[in-house]
Protein backbone atom coordinates (compact mmCIF):
# COMPACT_ATOMS: atom_id res chain seq x y z
CA UNK A 1 0.00 0.00 0.00
CA UNK A 2 1.26 3.54 -0.56
CA UNK A 3 0.77 6.51 1.27
CA UNK A 4 1.02 9.42 -0.12
CA UNK A 5 1.35 13.33 1.11
CA UNK A 6 -1.88 15.57 0.71
CA UNK A 7 -2.28 19.26 0.98
CA UNK A 8 -5.33 19.96 2.75
CA UNK A 9 -7.74 23.13 2.72
CA UNK A 10 -6.15 26.36 2.94
CA UNK A 11 -3.88 26.70 5.74
CA UNK A 12 -1.23 23.94 3.82
CA UNK A 13 -0.94 21.18 6.91
CA UNK A 14 0.08 17.96 5.38
CA UNK A 15 -1.85 15.35 6.03
CA UNK A 16 -0.99 11.05 5.25
CA UNK A 17 -3.37 9.22 3.38
CA UNK A 18 -3.46 5.60 2.09
CA UNK A 19 -3.79 5.78 -1.57
CA UNK A 20 -4.88 2.45 -3.65
CA UNK A 21 -2.97 2.98 -7.23
CA UNK A 22 -4.44 -0.09 -8.62
CA UNK A 23 -7.44 -1.50 -6.26
CA UNK A 24 -7.98 -5.42 -6.12
CA UNK A 25 -9.66 -5.12 -8.77
CA UNK A 26 -7.29 -4.02 -11.20
CA UNK A 27 -8.65 -0.22 -11.51
CA UNK A 28 -6.73 3.03 -11.37
CA UNK A 29 -8.09 6.12 -9.05
CA UNK A 30 -9.96 7.14 -11.81
CA UNK A 31 -11.32 3.89 -13.19
CA UNK A 32 -9.56 2.97 -15.79
CA UNK A 33 -7.48 -0.65 -16.40
CA UNK A 34 -3.55 -0.94 -16.19
CA UNK A 35 -3.31 -0.55 -20.33
CA UNK A 36 -6.14 1.81 -20.90
CA UNK A 37 -5.56 5.54 -22.70
CA UNK A 38 -7.32 8.37 -21.12
CA UNK A 39 -9.83 9.98 -22.98
CA UNK A 40 -8.38 12.15 -26.20
CA UNK A 41 -9.44 14.82 -28.58
CA UNK A 42 -8.08 17.27 -30.83
CA UNK A 43 -8.65 20.34 -32.81
CA UNK A 44 -7.09 21.50 -35.83
CA UNK A 45 -7.11 25.07 -36.98
CA UNK A 46 -7.28 26.69 -33.69
CA UNK A 47 -5.28 29.46 -34.22
CA UNK A 48 -6.11 31.06 -38.09
CA UNK A 49 -3.18 33.48 -37.50
CA UNK A 50 -0.58 30.43 -37.28
CA UNK A 51 0.44 28.62 -40.35
CA UNK A 52 -0.63 25.86 -38.71
CA UNK A 53 -1.99 24.54 -35.35
CA UNK A 54 -3.72 22.48 -32.67
CA UNK A 55 -5.05 21.81 -29.81
CA UNK A 56 -4.95 18.52 -28.04
CA UNK A 57 -6.78 17.03 -24.69
CA UNK A 58 -5.29 14.04 -22.88
CA UNK A 59 -7.55 13.43 -20.14
CA UNK A 60 -7.58 16.70 -17.68
CA UNK A 61 -3.97 17.85 -19.66
CA UNK A 62 -4.33 20.29 -22.33
CA UNK A 63 -1.78 21.44 -25.11
CA UNK A 64 -1.75 24.15 -27.52
CA UNK A 65 0.52 24.46 -30.42
CA UNK A 66 1.54 26.86 -33.07
CA UNK A 67 3.76 26.47 -36.26
CA UNK A 68 4.99 29.12 -37.93
CA UNK A 69 6.91 28.72 -41.55
CA UNK A 70 9.14 27.09 -43.36
CA UNK A 71 9.81 31.12 -43.05
CA UNK A 72 12.59 33.53 -43.53
CA UNK A 73 15.21 33.42 -40.92
CA UNK A 74 15.28 36.48 -38.57
CA UNK A 75 18.66 35.71 -37.31
CA UNK A 76 20.47 35.34 -40.44
CA UNK A 77 23.97 34.08 -38.19
CA UNK A 78 21.86 30.89 -37.59
CA UNK A 79 20.45 30.14 -41.02
CA UNK A 80 21.88 26.65 -42.33
CA UNK A 81 22.71 26.82 -46.47
CA UNK A 82 21.03 23.13 -46.76
CA UNK A 83 18.32 22.62 -44.59
CA UNK A 84 15.55 24.62 -41.95
CA UNK A 85 16.02 25.41 -38.49
CA UNK A 86 13.68 24.41 -35.80
CA UNK A 87 12.94 26.99 -33.12
CA UNK A 88 11.06 25.14 -30.50
CA UNK A 89 9.63 27.54 -27.24
CA UNK A 90 7.74 25.66 -24.60
CA UNK A 91 6.13 27.39 -21.94
CA UNK A 92 3.50 26.09 -19.06
CA UNK A 93 0.60 28.85 -18.09
CA UNK A 94 0.38 30.31 -14.65
CA UNK A 95 -2.96 28.54 -14.23
CA UNK A 96 -1.91 25.34 -15.95
CA UNK A 97 -0.84 23.52 -12.80
CA UNK A 98 -2.26 23.15 -9.17
CA UNK A 99 -0.37 25.96 -7.66
CA UNK A 100 -0.17 29.22 -9.60
CA UNK A 101 3.18 29.99 -10.95
CA UNK A 102 4.87 33.14 -11.10
CA UNK A 103 5.66 33.01 -14.48
CA UNK A 104 8.46 34.72 -15.44
CA UNK A 105 11.68 33.35 -17.03
CA UNK A 106 11.50 30.06 -18.67
CA UNK A 107 12.60 27.33 -16.37
CA UNK A 108 15.13 24.87 -17.00
CA UNK A 109 12.30 22.20 -17.11
CA UNK A 110 10.64 23.96 -19.59
CA UNK A 111 13.95 24.39 -21.82
CA UNK A 112 15.03 21.18 -21.14
CA UNK A 113 11.24 19.94 -23.00
CA UNK A 114 11.41 22.60 -26.02
CA UNK A 115 14.83 20.87 -26.42
CA UNK A 116 13.14 17.55 -26.65
CA UNK A 117 10.50 18.48 -28.84
CA UNK A 118 13.36 20.35 -31.30
CA UNK A 119 15.05 17.30 -31.04
CA UNK A 120 12.66 14.69 -32.07
CA UNK A 121 11.05 16.71 -35.06
CA UNK A 122 14.42 17.27 -36.42
CA UNK A 123 14.44 13.68 -37.17
CA UNK A 124 11.06 13.44 -38.95
CA UNK A 125 10.70 16.71 -40.34
CA UNK A 126 11.97 16.42 -44.05
CA UNK A 127 14.33 19.95 -43.34
CA UNK A 128 16.31 19.67 -46.49
CA UNK A 129 13.75 20.70 -48.62
CA UNK A 130 14.02 24.13 -47.28
CA UNK A 131 17.21 25.67 -47.13
CA UNK A 132 17.74 29.35 -45.63
CA UNK A 133 14.40 29.22 -43.38
CA UNK A 134 12.95 28.18 -39.76
CA UNK A 135 10.37 26.54 -38.67
CA UNK A 136 8.62 27.87 -34.98
CA UNK A 137 7.22 25.50 -32.79
CA UNK A 138 5.43 27.15 -29.60
CA UNK A 139 3.71 24.95 -27.42
CA UNK A 140 1.69 25.70 -24.40
CA UNK A 141 0.35 23.44 -21.70
CA UNK A 142 -3.20 25.27 -20.61
CA UNK A 143 -3.79 22.41 -17.76
CA UNK A 144 -0.90 19.70 -16.81
CA UNK A 145 -2.10 16.39 -15.24
CA UNK A 146 0.56 14.30 -16.17
CA UNK A 147 1.62 13.11 -19.31
CA UNK A 148 2.48 16.81 -20.97
CA UNK A 149 5.26 15.71 -23.10
CA UNK A 150 3.36 12.98 -24.68
CA UNK A 151 0.37 15.54 -24.99
CA UNK A 152 2.95 18.34 -26.84
CA UNK A 153 4.31 15.86 -28.68
CA UNK A 154 0.92 14.60 -30.51
CA UNK A 155 0.10 18.31 -30.85
CA UNK A 156 3.02 19.36 -32.30
CA UNK A 157 2.22 16.26 -34.80
CA UNK A 158 -0.87 17.97 -35.58
CA UNK A 159 -0.18 21.40 -35.66
CA UNK A 160 3.07 20.77 -38.29
CA UNK A 161 0.43 18.73 -40.48
CA UNK A 162 -1.84 21.61 -40.41
CA UNK A 163 0.86 23.94 -41.84
CA UNK A 164 1.67 21.70 -44.84
CA UNK A 165 4.92 20.96 -43.99
CA UNK A 166 7.05 17.47 -44.88
CA UNK A 167 7.29 15.14 -43.06
CA UNK A 168 8.05 11.48 -42.56
CA UNK A 169 5.44 10.01 -40.43
CA UNK A 170 3.18 11.13 -37.47
CA UNK A 171 4.73 10.87 -34.26
CA UNK A 172 2.87 9.25 -31.39
CA UNK A 173 3.77 9.40 -27.87
CA UNK A 174 2.26 8.47 -24.49
CA UNK A 175 3.43 8.00 -20.98
CA UNK A 176 3.77 4.60 -19.08
CA UNK A 177 4.66 4.18 -15.36
CA UNK A 178 4.97 1.46 -13.20
CA UNK A 179 3.55 1.55 -9.69
CA UNK A 180 3.59 -1.80 -7.20
CA UNK A 181 5.10 -3.61 -10.17
CA UNK A 182 2.32 -3.05 -12.50
CA UNK A 183 3.15 -1.06 -15.42
CA UNK A 184 0.73 1.53 -16.40
CA UNK A 185 -0.15 3.09 -19.49
CA UNK A 186 -0.95 7.28 -20.06
CA UNK A 187 -0.36 7.62 -16.26
CA UNK A 188 -1.84 10.84 -14.86
CA UNK A 189 -0.36 13.40 -12.43
CA UNK A 190 -0.60 11.74 -9.05
CA UNK A 191 0.42 8.61 -10.63
CA UNK A 192 3.66 10.00 -11.59
CA UNK A 193 4.29 11.44 -8.23
CA UNK A 194 3.84 8.11 -6.62
CA UNK A 195 7.22 7.81 -6.66
CA UNK A 196 7.18 5.25 -9.72
CA UNK A 197 9.13 6.15 -12.78
CA UNK A 198 7.69 8.30 -15.52
CA UNK A 199 8.82 6.93 -19.06
CA UNK A 200 7.50 9.32 -22.17
CA UNK A 201 8.08 7.19 -25.39
CA UNK A 202 7.47 8.94 -28.56
CA UNK A 203 7.04 6.54 -31.91
CA UNK A 204 6.94 6.62 -35.79
CA UNK A 205 4.01 4.33 -36.23
CA UNK A 206 4.69 3.58 -39.74
CA UNK A 207 8.32 1.87 -39.25
CA UNK A 208 7.89 1.25 -35.36
CA UNK A 209 10.86 3.22 -34.73
CA UNK A 210 11.32 4.81 -31.64
CA UNK A 211 12.57 8.73 -32.09
CA UNK A 212 11.68 9.54 -27.93
CA UNK A 213 12.49 7.93 -24.72
CA UNK A 214 13.50 9.16 -21.90
CA UNK A 215 12.24 8.07 -17.84
CA UNK A 216 12.38 10.02 -14.97
CA UNK A 217 11.47 9.37 -11.47
CA UNK A 218 10.27 11.07 -8.76
CA UNK B 1 -19.53 17.79 -57.63
CA UNK B 2 -18.50 14.38 -55.73
CA UNK B 3 -15.35 13.79 -54.49
CA UNK B 4 -15.80 10.25 -54.08
CA UNK B 5 -12.93 10.59 -56.57
CA UNK B 6 -10.20 12.21 -54.58
CA UNK B 7 -7.70 10.34 -52.67
CA UNK B 8 -6.54 11.90 -49.37
CA UNK B 9 -3.64 10.83 -47.88
CA UNK B 10 -1.91 12.06 -44.73
CA UNK B 11 1.57 11.59 -43.61
CA UNK B 12 3.53 8.04 -43.93
CA UNK B 13 0.48 6.62 -45.68
CA UNK B 14 1.47 4.14 -48.33
CA UNK B 15 0.05 6.08 -52.21
CA UNK B 16 1.43 2.92 -53.87
CA UNK B 17 3.69 0.04 -54.32
CA UNK B 18 4.19 0.66 -57.91
CA UNK B 19 8.16 1.73 -58.33
CA UNK B 20 7.00 2.60 -62.08
CA UNK B 21 5.62 6.40 -60.64
CA UNK B 22 7.62 9.13 -60.36
CA UNK B 23 8.30 10.55 -57.32
CA UNK B 24 6.16 14.72 -57.23
CA UNK B 25 5.98 17.04 -53.82
CA UNK B 26 5.14 16.05 -51.39
CA UNK B 27 6.21 12.32 -51.44
CA UNK B 28 9.06 10.39 -50.89
CA UNK B 29 10.24 7.00 -51.66
CA UNK B 30 10.25 4.28 -48.81
CA UNK B 31 12.52 1.44 -47.65
CA UNK B 32 11.26 -1.15 -50.50
CA UNK B 33 10.49 1.41 -53.41
CA UNK B 34 6.69 2.11 -52.51
CA UNK B 35 5.69 6.25 -52.79
CA UNK B 36 4.73 7.70 -49.38
CA UNK B 37 3.27 10.71 -48.71
CA UNK B 38 4.79 13.51 -46.42
CA UNK B 39 1.95 16.00 -46.10
CA UNK B 40 -1.53 15.54 -45.65
CA UNK B 41 -3.47 16.61 -48.66
CA UNK B 42 -5.11 15.35 -52.38
CA UNK B 43 -3.26 12.74 -53.91
CA UNK B 44 -2.74 13.95 -58.33
CA UNK B 45 -1.57 12.11 -60.93
CA UNK B 46 -0.30 13.11 -64.32
CA UNK B 47 0.62 10.43 -66.20
CA UNK B 48 3.53 8.76 -64.11
CA UNK B 49 3.97 11.59 -61.81
CA UNK B 50 2.31 11.09 -58.25
CA UNK B 51 2.38 14.45 -56.30
CA UNK B 52 0.40 15.55 -53.28
CA UNK B 53 -1.36 18.86 -53.12
CA UNK B 54 -1.05 19.85 -49.45
CA UNK B 55 -4.62 21.16 -47.89
CA UNK B 56 -2.49 24.34 -46.65
CA UNK B 57 0.65 25.84 -47.07
CA UNK B 58 2.87 28.57 -47.69
CA UNK B 59 2.92 30.40 -51.33
CA UNK B 60 4.64 27.94 -53.93
CA UNK B 61 5.24 29.64 -56.86
CA UNK B 62 5.67 29.11 -60.22
CA UNK B 63 7.67 31.51 -63.42
CA UNK B 64 4.82 33.87 -64.15
CA UNK B 65 2.85 33.87 -61.48
CA UNK B 66 1.80 37.45 -60.57
CA UNK B 67 2.33 38.18 -56.94
CA UNK B 68 1.60 41.35 -54.64
CA UNK B 69 4.39 41.60 -52.15
CA UNK B 70 5.47 43.98 -49.44
CA UNK B 71 9.27 45.90 -49.29
CA UNK B 72 10.66 44.74 -46.30
CA UNK B 73 14.29 45.99 -46.53
CA UNK B 74 16.10 48.25 -49.41
CA UNK B 75 19.44 46.48 -50.14
CA UNK B 76 22.10 47.25 -52.55
CA UNK B 77 20.84 47.10 -55.86
CA UNK B 78 17.93 45.41 -54.41
CA UNK B 79 14.81 45.03 -52.42
CA UNK B 80 13.83 42.48 -50.29
CA UNK B 81 9.86 41.93 -50.64
CA UNK B 82 7.42 39.60 -47.98
CA UNK B 83 5.42 37.46 -50.62
CA UNK B 84 3.76 35.15 -47.75
CA UNK B 85 6.10 32.46 -49.51
CA UNK B 86 8.38 29.96 -47.64
CA UNK B 87 11.48 32.81 -48.52
CA UNK B 88 11.19 36.65 -49.02
CA UNK B 89 11.20 37.43 -52.73
CA UNK B 90 14.10 39.77 -54.45
CA UNK B 91 13.36 42.62 -57.04
CA UNK B 92 16.79 43.79 -58.47
CA UNK B 93 16.98 47.14 -59.38
CA UNK B 94 17.55 46.45 -62.60
CA UNK B 95 14.52 44.53 -62.84
CA UNK B 96 11.99 47.37 -62.57
CA UNK B 97 10.71 49.69 -64.87
CA UNK B 98 12.28 53.45 -64.45
CA UNK B 99 9.52 56.06 -64.48
CA UNK B 100 8.85 57.19 -67.92
CA UNK B 101 9.00 54.36 -69.26
CA UNK B 102 12.94 54.83 -70.13
CA UNK B 103 15.20 52.21 -71.13
CA UNK B 104 18.83 53.03 -70.26
CA UNK B 105 21.31 51.22 -67.57
CA UNK B 106 21.09 51.91 -64.08
CA UNK B 107 23.47 54.57 -63.08
CA UNK B 108 25.27 55.13 -59.57
CA UNK B 109 22.97 57.34 -59.13
CA UNK B 110 19.75 55.17 -59.10
CA UNK B 111 21.45 52.70 -56.87
CA UNK B 112 21.80 55.71 -54.13
CA UNK B 113 18.14 56.56 -54.65
CA UNK B 114 16.50 53.39 -54.37
CA UNK B 115 14.04 54.53 -52.01
CA UNK B 116 12.59 57.07 -54.93
CA UNK B 117 11.47 54.00 -56.61
CA UNK B 118 10.26 51.59 -53.57
CA UNK B 119 10.11 52.03 -49.44
CA UNK B 120 9.87 50.16 -46.57
CA UNK B 121 6.17 49.29 -46.15
CA UNK B 122 4.99 49.61 -50.03
CA UNK B 123 3.06 47.41 -51.80
CA UNK B 124 4.12 45.69 -55.61
CA UNK B 125 2.93 44.13 -58.16
CA UNK B 126 5.07 42.12 -59.80
CA UNK B 127 5.97 38.73 -61.95
CA UNK B 128 7.83 35.95 -60.46
CA UNK B 129 11.00 35.87 -62.88
CA UNK B 130 12.82 32.85 -61.94
CA UNK B 131 13.80 30.68 -58.96
CA UNK B 132 17.33 30.92 -56.79
CA UNK B 133 18.84 27.70 -55.95
CA UNK B 134 17.86 28.15 -52.96
CA UNK B 135 14.13 28.19 -54.09
CA UNK B 136 13.30 31.74 -53.04
CA UNK B 137 12.06 34.05 -55.74
CA UNK B 138 13.23 36.59 -58.01
CA UNK B 139 10.90 39.19 -59.38
CA UNK B 140 10.36 41.43 -61.76
CA UNK B 141 8.08 44.71 -62.85
CA UNK B 142 8.94 44.99 -66.21
CA UNK B 143 5.25 45.95 -67.72
CA UNK B 144 3.63 49.02 -67.44
CA UNK B 145 0.88 47.02 -65.66
CA UNK B 146 2.51 46.24 -62.83
CA UNK B 147 4.46 49.12 -60.32
CA UNK B 148 3.40 49.98 -56.67
CA UNK B 149 -0.16 50.03 -55.73
CA UNK B 150 -1.49 52.63 -53.74
CA UNK B 151 -5.49 53.94 -53.22
CA UNK B 152 -6.64 50.72 -51.95
CA UNK B 153 -6.94 47.58 -49.83
CA UNK B 154 -4.98 44.33 -49.30
CA UNK B 155 -6.86 41.72 -48.66
CA UNK B 156 -4.93 38.48 -47.27
CA UNK B 157 -6.40 35.04 -48.22
CA UNK B 158 -4.42 31.21 -48.30
CA UNK B 159 -2.70 31.29 -51.84
CA UNK B 160 -4.64 27.93 -52.33
CA UNK B 161 -7.75 30.04 -53.07
CA UNK B 162 -6.20 31.99 -55.57
CA UNK B 163 -6.87 29.71 -59.37
CA UNK B 164 -4.23 29.91 -61.64
CA UNK B 165 -5.82 32.14 -65.09
CA UNK B 166 -5.46 34.17 -67.81
CA UNK B 167 -6.02 37.87 -66.39
CA UNK B 168 -5.82 38.19 -62.79
CA UNK B 169 -6.50 42.17 -63.18
CA UNK B 170 -10.02 41.80 -62.53
CA UNK B 171 -12.73 45.16 -62.80
CA UNK B 172 -16.05 44.19 -60.91
CA UNK B 173 -19.44 45.09 -62.23
CA UNK B 174 -19.76 47.47 -59.40
CA UNK B 175 -17.04 49.32 -60.16
CA UNK B 176 -14.14 48.36 -58.08
CA UNK B 177 -10.84 47.16 -59.72
CA UNK B 178 -8.79 43.86 -58.25
CA UNK B 179 -5.62 42.31 -58.61
CA UNK B 180 -5.84 38.52 -57.94
CA UNK B 181 -2.27 37.85 -56.33
CA UNK B 182 -1.15 34.15 -57.15
CA UNK B 183 0.43 34.69 -53.55
CA UNK B 184 -3.00 34.93 -51.61
CA UNK B 185 -2.38 38.81 -51.44
CA UNK B 186 -5.86 40.85 -53.19
CA UNK B 187 -5.52 44.25 -54.18
CA UNK B 188 -9.09 45.94 -54.02
CA UNK B 189 -8.80 49.25 -55.64
CA UNK B 190 -11.10 52.52 -57.63
CA UNK B 191 -10.28 51.85 -61.77
CA UNK B 192 -7.34 53.57 -62.47
CA UNK B 193 -7.34 54.97 -66.10
CA UNK B 194 -4.31 53.53 -66.73
CA UNK B 195 -4.55 50.29 -65.74
CA UNK B 196 -7.86 49.92 -67.88
CA UNK B 197 -5.73 50.97 -70.68
CA UNK B 198 -3.02 48.00 -70.34
CA UNK B 199 -6.10 45.56 -69.42
CA UNK B 200 -7.55 46.17 -72.24
CA UNK B 201 -4.30 45.62 -74.53
CA UNK B 202 -4.02 42.31 -72.77
CA UNK B 203 -7.29 41.68 -73.30
CA UNK B 204 -7.15 42.23 -77.22
CA UNK B 205 -3.97 40.22 -77.11
CA UNK B 206 -4.67 37.70 -75.81
CA UNK B 207 -7.90 37.47 -77.85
Amino acid sequence: VHFTVFYRGFDSSPSIMPVEFISPEGLRLDGRRFNELRKVSCKLGVVSKADGSAYVEQGNTKAIVTVYGPREVIRKAQAEHDRAIINCEFGMASFSAMHRKKSGRPDRRGIEMARLIQQTFEAVVMTQLFPRTQIDIFVQILQSDGGQLGACMNATTLALIDAGVPMRDYVCSVHAGCIENTPLLDINHQESMAHGPDMPVAVLPRSGKICLIQMDAR
Amino acid sequence: MSFAHLQIVTPGEVITTDTSFLRGHGTYTGSSGELIASVAGVVERVNKLLTVRPLRSRYVGEIGDIVIGRVIEVLPKKWRMDIHARQDGILMLSAINLPGGVQRRRTVSDEMNMRSFFQEGDLVSCEVQQFYQDGSMSLHTRSLKYGKLDNGVLVAVTPSLIKRSKTHFQMLPCGVHVLLGNNGYIWVSPPLPEAAAVMEADDAAAA
